[in-house]
């Protein structure tokens, strides 16, 4: 187990150094600058600016500044955000993206598995069809519809909710992102965990442990949502990836400053170091978040562990 | 499988835990609840170069002059000032007993500072150029010159000296720019770049720094040590980032602003009769406009066929009908709330709709261009609502009225000003000027042979002459004459297409008064109070 | 329970909405791109024969929906094609040859994975020209590793089967072997993601429009409309759910289709 988690780990170095070229190259190869805005500089200034931020050297040089820089856990000063760092705005932008997608991805983990459990427990009658409906549903319309049609209800409409995010504590202004985050997972989920219940409860072993007397519950819980959830673990990985996507949306609505909408503002910016910055960051966290998914997974199913 | 369900409990209890943590301070119930667009990249007021940023700055830091709340110049770190005959000398005598926030006593010798700060390369300064009238200051910029002979100087505490190469109406105006702030030196010193954390920034305007939640929200506090303390009646700002313009009248309606940055264009009309005499309308010293590359044709040396383009848009529809947000249709290049200047207006301006629309067609086919040989050619705009609207309704106008056949091109907000910049592949775009001053220079500067943003690429020997003699005039009126007339020429040989004013447009809460409408959209925190506590 | 009625009602739908956006447009009068000031955000009435009313420039908002269908269907539709080639042809000559060079194809897909796709996209869109072409493109370059990592695991599985083996002991050379007993084998299961591929592109073009960096006026899409509307709402709501209900129910119905689709093909793979 340990070496199978070693040799993974190291796999992963070679991967996050190639999407740091490609991003690199990719960034840079954009028309414009971070310094480019409808004010056209002055000749002077503009050098001036350049030069402060290496601008001027030619790419294999800023590259290898870069790099040397990454290596010392450094990853620069933005470039738009100046006298900040992008350790600090990408320090400052992730819990909000934290507690946002934890919170989505649970509470689509819970709704969609007990969700697509009950339509399986009930396959065929009018509660399966009724669920697997509304899932569709969840994944047909896109989160920015979704979205501002929420907070017109609730919180202009009906002042159940707060509109918006700074100013306020606590945890009701989670409520509306949250949600319309988790939605198209819960989705997702619901449907893998009915296909995956409904082929598991139909096994032997379940018929087994039925005609030994066991109530549905029981038979569920200790039998059969062990081996029914291994589909949904692996979609654990694409489901992260998705949610870091859909935050972007889901941030730019609220307001929430985390890291998906600092990241298409600095995109536009052209703020090369911060872009980097959470490419960087979310190549990691997608990589370790695949990395702990896989070995949960070799927890779970031994037949994965002995390969 | 115990252990896989634990483990998902343990997890969501974590994270509701993390959840139910601290938020941003709300602040006192008087504290004064304001919306901005966007995250300021700084509050460094040398490296600042939003407008965002500047509002910020503003209620941070003090010049020597400033706005009153319905946009008079007046005097704010300086009491009084004078100016040598010839117009190249400036003397500023400070008010008596300025301080810093922290208490330090501010001199003249930190506004020199600033300035020098402002022109030195290693800043790299975005507004640098800000001064360039100063004596030695564009020198300095280039790095031809040490910092030190600026011509800036502090022969005594309470007096600053400003020495320039020309005579310069504007620079009253000009020091009002929060690039010309003064800086604490020791701050600097000691905290570098970093100088403009809440903690770290030492302030000498109405507020100090108190918290910024990066994208979310920024906090101020009265500083007690502002020599005009006792009339800011407000003790507590908070300016809460809200990117999405809907998202923030939806604040507002919820009670949670009290001032918006902006109005969805969209709901204009609704919001005008839902809110009436909160929503505040003031013209803004801005024009949005459509430019021609002046280098290649179809539109090089040939302004009858510019002017063509430019009689068959109608302007009143387009602000009336397609914005219908109260923009004020364009026929000068000079916005007409500019102070002490008559801007002439384009000589089609009093004609009616169907004399224009004549008149252009006549231009047109005179130009070689009829229903068998349309003129065609793109115009390209960065990627906006607004832009798009208007760019599809002068698409649509133009092939009304002449059949011209105009491609537009919606581009990301880089590559249009690339684009612009090299003056390649652009024939007619889409771009807008914002007055750093409010005088008519900040406008006719743009368009002077070799300015770099000059977009259109205009050349008129004529124009750049009277530009220069209106540069060297002391006396304000004949100097107003002088700009005038360069208007003029340039407006007749159409470089580019003015199509309409920008206005202000903010919701601002009954409770608050002190809120006063002006040109360039300056609205301190410390003129506003809350009409309750009277 | 989801059976041939499924794949026959899902596919006719879709049909049907096709069907209405390559004819609606020759029935009305009005033109997509014909602006008029004087009728802004009219409500829908047959009046005018707006049947769906009017936008914020007074275009007939009937017209433009159905080819707003019609580009959102090609977008998706030829995006979805786009990533299909590459995927399956990457992934069968991962799988096939497999050892070190599947070793090093997958890694690849895993590294791409591993950026946001938001990231690529927005890239793309803004550093080159904006043409309808680039859109699918892009659209298919992100969509393809997906595809391609099915097609490996079916191939992979596929290599291992006997009449695999008895075509190579023959004698019989890579390429035909690949195109003659892997292909056919593949397409079930590349039907079933294709169409499953296509809602991800749907909305991936919906969230560039809502960036701004979608198709090209006067050109419009679903995608485009329904951004649109969004801010229209309250004041024009039709302009928001007739696009935003048409967008869900093209959606539902591919999905739909998928699912139907997969199940016939595990049905008869069981079998």
């Amino acid at each position: 187990m340990l070496r199978y988690t070693l040799l993974r780990i190291f796999g992963a170095i070679p991967t996050l150094l190639l999407v740091i070229v490609l991003a690199f190259l990719m960034v840079h190869a954009a028309p414009g600058g971070p310094f480019d805005d409808e004010r056209i500089l002055p000749a002077a200034t503009a050098a001036n600016l350049e030069a402060a931020y290496h601008l001027d050297e030619p790419l294999h040089r800023q590259f290898l500044r870069y790099m040397s820089g990454l290596l010392r856990g450094d990853l620069g000063p933005s470039y738009y955000y100046r006298g900040q760092s992008v350790s600090e705005r990408i320090g400052a932008a992730f819990p909000h993206s934290v507690r946002l997608g934890a919170l989505a991805m649970a509470l689509a983990l819970l709704t969609g598995v007990t969700a697509g459990t009950v339509a399986a427990l009930r396959e065929g009658t009018a509660v399966d069809k009724i669920v697997m409906g509304v899932s569709m549903t969840g994944i047909s319309i896109p989160v920015f519809v979704i979205a501002p049609i929420l907070v017109l209800l609730f919180a202009v409409k009906l002042h159940w909710l707060p509109a918006g995010w700074s100013g306020e504590t606590g945890v009701r202004r989670f409520i509306l992102p949250v949600i319309t985050l988790a939605l198209p997972q819960i989705a997702y989920i619901a449907r893998l965990t009915r296909a995956s219940m409904i082929e598991v409860l139909g096994k032997d072993f379940i018929r087994t442990a039925r005609a030994q007397g066991l109530g549905t519950a029981t038979v569920v819980r200790v039998h059969a949502l062990k081996p029914a959830m291994l589909p949904v673990l692996s979609y654990m990985g694409p489901a992260i990836a998705a949610i870091l996507t859909g935050s972007v949306v889901v941030e730019e609505i609220f307001g929430i400053p985390g890291v998906g909408q600092q990241f298409v503002r600095s995109a536009i910016n052209r703020d090369y170091t911060l872009v980097l910055g959470i490419v960087i960051f979310y190549a990691t966290l997608i990589v370790s978040l695949n990395l702990v998914v896989d070995i949960l997974y070799g927890v779970i199913d031994p037949r994965v562990r002995h390969r | 499988m115990k252990s896989l369900r634990m483990f998902f409990l343990c997890a969501l209890f974590a994270v509701a835990a993390a959840c139910g943590g601290a938020g941003e301070p709300a602040g006192p119930p008087d504290t004064l609840q304001r919306g901005l667009p966007t995250d300021p990249e700084t509050l460094d007021h040398h490296k600042a170069r939003t407008t965002q940023a500047a509002e910020v700055i503003r209620d941070l830091s003090e010049g020597l002059v400033g706005y009153s709340a319905t946009g008079e110049l007046v005097p704010a770190a300086a009491e009084r000032w004078e100016l040598s005959d010839d117009g190249l000398k400036y003397t500023f005598h400070l008010r008596e007993g300025l301080s810093w926030s922290n208490g330090d006593a501010l001199v003249a010798g930190d506004f020199v500072a600033g300035l020098r700060r402002l022109v030195d390369p290693s800043t790299a300064a975005v507004y640098a150029h800000m001064i360039a009238d100063i004596e030695n200051a564009s020198g300095i910029v280039s790095g031809d010159i040490p910092v030190s002979m600026l011509g800036a100087e502090a022969p005594d505490d309470r007096t600053l000296v400003l020495r320039l190469t020309q005579p310069t109406p504007y620079l009253l105006g000009l020091l009002t720019h929060p690039s010309t702030f003064p800086i604490h030196r020791k701050s600097v010193e000691e905290h570098g770049d970093g100088f403009a954390r809440p903690g770290k920034l030492v302030s000498n305007g109405a507020y100090v720094l108190d918290a910024w939640v990066p994208g979310s929200l920024i906090s101020l506090r009265r500083n007690e040590q502002y020599w005009n303390d006792a009339a800011t009646a407000i003790s507590a700002v908070n300016y809460h980032i809200v990117v999405q313009n809907n998202s923030e009248m939806n604040r507002y309606r919820a009670g949670e602003l009290h001032i918006t940055s902006t109005v969805p264009p969209d709901s204009f009309a609704q919001i005008q009769e839902q809110y009436g005499e909160q929503l505040r309308l003031a013209p803004y010293l801005g024009v949005y406009y459509y430019g021609f590359n002046l280098t290649k044709p179809p539109f090089r040396d040939n302004p009858a066929l510019r002017q063509a383009l430019s009689m068959a848009v109608d302007r009143e529809q387009l602000t009336e009908k397609v914005l219908g947000r109260g923009e004020a249709p364009a026929y000068s290049w000079v916005h007409p709330g500019v102070a002490d200047y008559e801007p002439p207006q384009a000589t089609f301006a009093s004609l009616s709709k169907e004399e224009r629309e004549q008149v252009a067609r006549r231009l047109y086919k005179e130009a070689g261009y009829g229903a068998d040989n349309p003129l065609k050619f793109e115009v390209r705009y960065n990627t906006n609502d607004t832009n798009k609207k208007i760019a599809v309704a002068i698409q649509s106008m133009w092939r009304d009225v002449l059949g011209v056949e105009a491609t537009i091109i919606n581009e990301e907000a880089q590559v249009w000003l690339a684009n612009m910049k090299e003056a390649e592949v652009t024939q007619v775009f889409r771009a807008s000027w914002i007055a750093d001053y409010a005088d008519a220079h900040a406008f006719l500067s743009l368009l002077q042979s070799g300015a770099s943003m000059n977009m259109p690429r205009y050349r008129n020997d004529e124009y750049d002459r009277l530009m220069g003699l209106a540069a060297d005039q002391a006396d304000p009126e004949q100097r107003s004459l002088y700009l005038e007339e360069a208007e003029r020429v340039m407006l007749a040989d159409h470089p580019v297409i003015p199509i309409y004013f920008f206005n202000s447009r903010h919701l601002v809460s009954p409770e608050v008064a002190g809120w006063g409408d002006n040109v360039l959209d300056y609205h301190y925190s410390q003129h506003l109070s809350f009409k309750a506590a009277q | 329970m989801i059976g041939n009625r499924t794949i026959r009602m899902a596919g006719g739908i879709l049909l049907a909405v096709a069907a209405a956006a390559l004819v609606g447009p020759w029935l009305s009068p009005h033109d997509y791109a014909a602006t008029n000031f004087d009728r802004i955000l009219a409500s829908p009435s047959l009046g005018d024969m707006h049947l769906f009313g009017t936008d914020d420039l007074g275009r007939d908002l009937f017209v433009r929906t159905m080819l707003g269908i019609r580009v959102t269907l090609l977008v998706a539709i030829v995006a979805s094609l786009v990533s299909l080639v590459i995927g399956v042809a990457y992934g069968a000559i991962a799988g096939f040859v497999g050892g070190r060079v599947d070793a090093v194809m997958m890694r690849l897909v895993d590294t791409l994975y591993a950026l946001p796709f938001i990231f690529f996209v927005i890239l793309l869109m803004v550093a080159f020209e904006r043409n309808f072409l680039l859109i699918f493109v892009a659209i298919g370059a992100i969509n393809w590793l997906d595809m391609a990592r099915i097609v490996r695991g079916q191939t992979l599985s596929l290599r291992e089967r006997e009449f695999v083996e008895a075509a190579r002991l023959t004698g019989v050379s890579t390429l035909r072997i690949v195109f003659r007993h892997i292909a056919p084998n593949l397409i079930g299961i590349v039907v079933v993601y294709v169409t499953l591929t296509i809602p991800q592109a749907i909305l991936v073009e919906s969230f560039l429009s809502f960036l701004g960096l979608g198709v090209q006026e006067p050109q419009t899409s679903l995608g485009a409309l329904v951004n649109s509307g969004v801010g229209l709402m309250g004041r024009a709501s039709w302009a928001l759910l007739i696009p935003a209900t048409l967008l869900a129910l093209v959606l539902m119905c591919f999905n739909f289709l998928g699912d139907g689709l997969r199940d016939a093909f595990d049905a008869r793979h069981e079998s």
